[in-house]
């Protein structure tokens, strides 16, 4: 058989991979083996190009990939670099993980276009480089370098290494910004020859500036929508690629992660009931929490001790524990478990309710909870969780603030308002576990902390809990 | 105006459009009842399965001429980046997973 036929069957192996990896994924019983099939098909696919793949050469014989030890070498390093950063990262770290691992792809696909238009640009000869081939590199470049710039700001957010940046406006100056991208790009094919390849560099540089002003304005707490977003265009930058080369794995794999990603970011944005453009514009940031709403009952907070939260859980019938980002922070999902084990042995009900958002990512608490050992049926979803509040005793809140706040369900004048939330003031008592009176990361003030069945428990999630835990086994 | 003309005749041109048009409904069906648990491990599977970008990173470098050393750096920094996409990303999921399976 050719090698041509045989690398078509790797693609189409590669291809099946991914299909059928990502439906596994999205059920927990075969996730894993989901990811692994995903993976084997992606090696099937690497492999099969290094060693199959033919292309014409300059007399038009059939050649071979070459420069292969630069290959392999390139392939070692980034398989190095990949496995201790993804081992080393700590739990709460995953986001940006994830954000830094997407704008590797995204820069991935800059630099292929780069390269692809350098060489179209050599070898054209003086004629025009307005054709489809060009605008399908570019293109490419563009949404990759875009993807690429976002994903590391996005990082540096989520590391805490940088706070938003609105100015008043930027949304249209984005537009604006976007419009200039796109004309130049038209520029940079309108000329040709050496020149062009120049201009093409700049148009890189202006595309990555675009992708930095994209993400800057957009608040901490909707990071998980544009990491998906921009995930989805890498997703596209990849099938650009495929489109290039005619190259079927890649197209099917590019495509499959831009839909899948869309959908994903449709479905974040509705769980925080907003739509994606007005992520996108930024009115949830820094901007916007000066004219928030602030507590009109403030000030009358009550606090309550340690070993008096222990006797109170002790004696409940049944305890909804309601993690945030705060229990993430602090590490304290280890101890949470114990806790949840020592209420349990004094024969007390304990559950924990996630909101969808909770954390910085969907589904952050679940992956940090599972890694306690904690199980599956104890952890209620939204909905389940609303319907079970009515009957509970005690709430404990471990560092969640906005996915609790009732403004979201009474106040139409907060920025959060119509987001779906826990209904936590339905139990008979709340208590509060937070560092201090700071607001959440939406930076509004939460009424809940001032209503009279709430409960302020301050101090760091894992000290609380360690101290909770030695309290309820005293008991 | 050619161009989108070669997009309707041309058979290769034709097939990748139909590649794409079908992919795009896959994409969505196949996630379509995930579980909000899932979320954040799907999010970034989806992200390393976008790392077959490197295979163009290998088809460009593959063929990166002897002399054109700015090509051959740029090819072998694609490869490199291509590649931390893939393994960290199947690397990142896998712990994840790994979690959730040792419930019992």
């Amino acid at each position: 058989m050719s090698n041509y036929a045989l690398l078509n069957i790797c693609y189409l192996i590669g291809s099946l991979g991914f299909i059928i990896g990502l439906k596994m994924l999205a059920k927990a019983e075969t996730a894993r083996k989901g990811n692994i099939i995903a993976a084997i098909g992606m090696a099937i696919a690497i492999f099969g190009t290094i060693f199959l793949y033919e292309f014409n050469g300059e007399s038009g014989e059939i050649k071979h990939l070459g420069n292969l030890g630069w290959i392999f070498g390139g392939m070692v390093i980034g398989t190095i670099l990949g496995t201790i950063s993804a081992k080393k990262v700590q739990m709460t770290a995953m986001p940006q993980m994830v954000s830094i691992f997407n704008g590797m792809g995204g820069i991935c696909a800059g630099l292929i276009g780069m390269i692809e238009f350098t060489h179209l640009a050599n070898h054209s000869a003086g004629a025009s480089l307005m054709t489809g081939h060009s605008l399908t590199i570019l293109v490419g470049l563009i949404i990759g370098s875009i993807s690429f710039a976002g994903s590391v700001i996005a990082f540096l957010k989520l590391n805490g290494n940088l706070g938003d940046y609105s100015f008043k406006g930027q949304s249209y100056f984005n537009m604006l910004f976007l419009a200039a991208v796109m004309v130049m790009a038209y520029y940079v094919m309108s000329i040709n020859g050496a020149q062009a390849t120049t201009m093409m560099y700049v148009l890189f540089i202006v595309a990555c500036i675009y992708g930095v002003s994209f993400v800057m304005p957009i608040g901490g707490a909707d990071m998980p929508v544009v990491i998906s977003l921009l995930n989805s265009f890498t997703g596209v930058a990849a099938a650009f690629g495929g489109f290039l080369y005619h190259n079927q794995v890649m197209l099917t794999g590019g495509i499959l992660v831009g839909a899948a990603g869309t959908l994903l970011t449709i479905l974040m944005c509705n769980a925080m009931n907003r739509s994606l453009l007005n992520v996108i514009i930024g009115s949830f940031g820094g901007g916007n929490a000066a004219t928030a709403i602030t507590g009109e009952n403030g000030g009358t907070i009550k606090e309550i001790g340690v070993s008096d939260s222990a006797i109170n859980m002790s004696y409940a019938q049944k305890v909804i524990i309601v993690p945030g980002y705060g229990l993430a922070v602090a590490q304290a999902q280890h101890i949470c478990h114990e806790l949840e084990k020592q209420l349990t042995e004094k024969g007390v009900e304990v559950k924990y309710a996630i909101h969808p958002v909770a954390g910085r990512m969907p589904g952050h608490m679940n992956v940090l909870l599972a890694e306690a050992d904690v199980s599956y049926d104890k952890l209620l979803e939204m909905d389940a969780a609303n319907d079970e509040f009515a009957t509970t005793d005690v709430v404990l809140i471990l560092g969640a603030n906005d996915v609790v706040n009732p403004a979201a369900k009474t106040n139409p004048a907060s920025p959060i308002f119509g987001m779906p939330i826990l209904e936590v003031e339905k139990a008979k008592t709340v208590i509060v576990n937070k560092r201090s009176m700071n607001k959440g990361y939406a930076g509004i003030d939460n009424d809940l902390f001032y209503s009279n069945k709430t409960r302020m428990l301050f101090g760091d999630a894992k000290k609380v809990l360690q101290e909770l835990v030695n309290e309820v086994k005293a008991n | 105006m050619e161009y989108i003309q070669s997009l309707l005749t041309d058979a290769a041109h034709l097939r990748m459009i139909y590649i794409i048009v079908l992919s795009i409904f896959v994409g969505i069906e196949v996630i379509e009842k995930v579980p909000t648990i899932l979320h954040t491990p799907l999010m970034s599977g989806a992200n390393a399965i976008h790392g077959v970008v490197i295979i163009g990173s290998i088809i460009v470098m593959g063929q990166a001429p002897a002399d054109d050393i700015l090509i051959q750096i740029l090819g072998f920094l694609a490869v490199v980046f291509g590649t931390l996409n893939v393994v960290g990303g199947f690397v990142v999921t896998d712990r994840m997973l790994e979690m959730f399976k040792k419930k019992k």
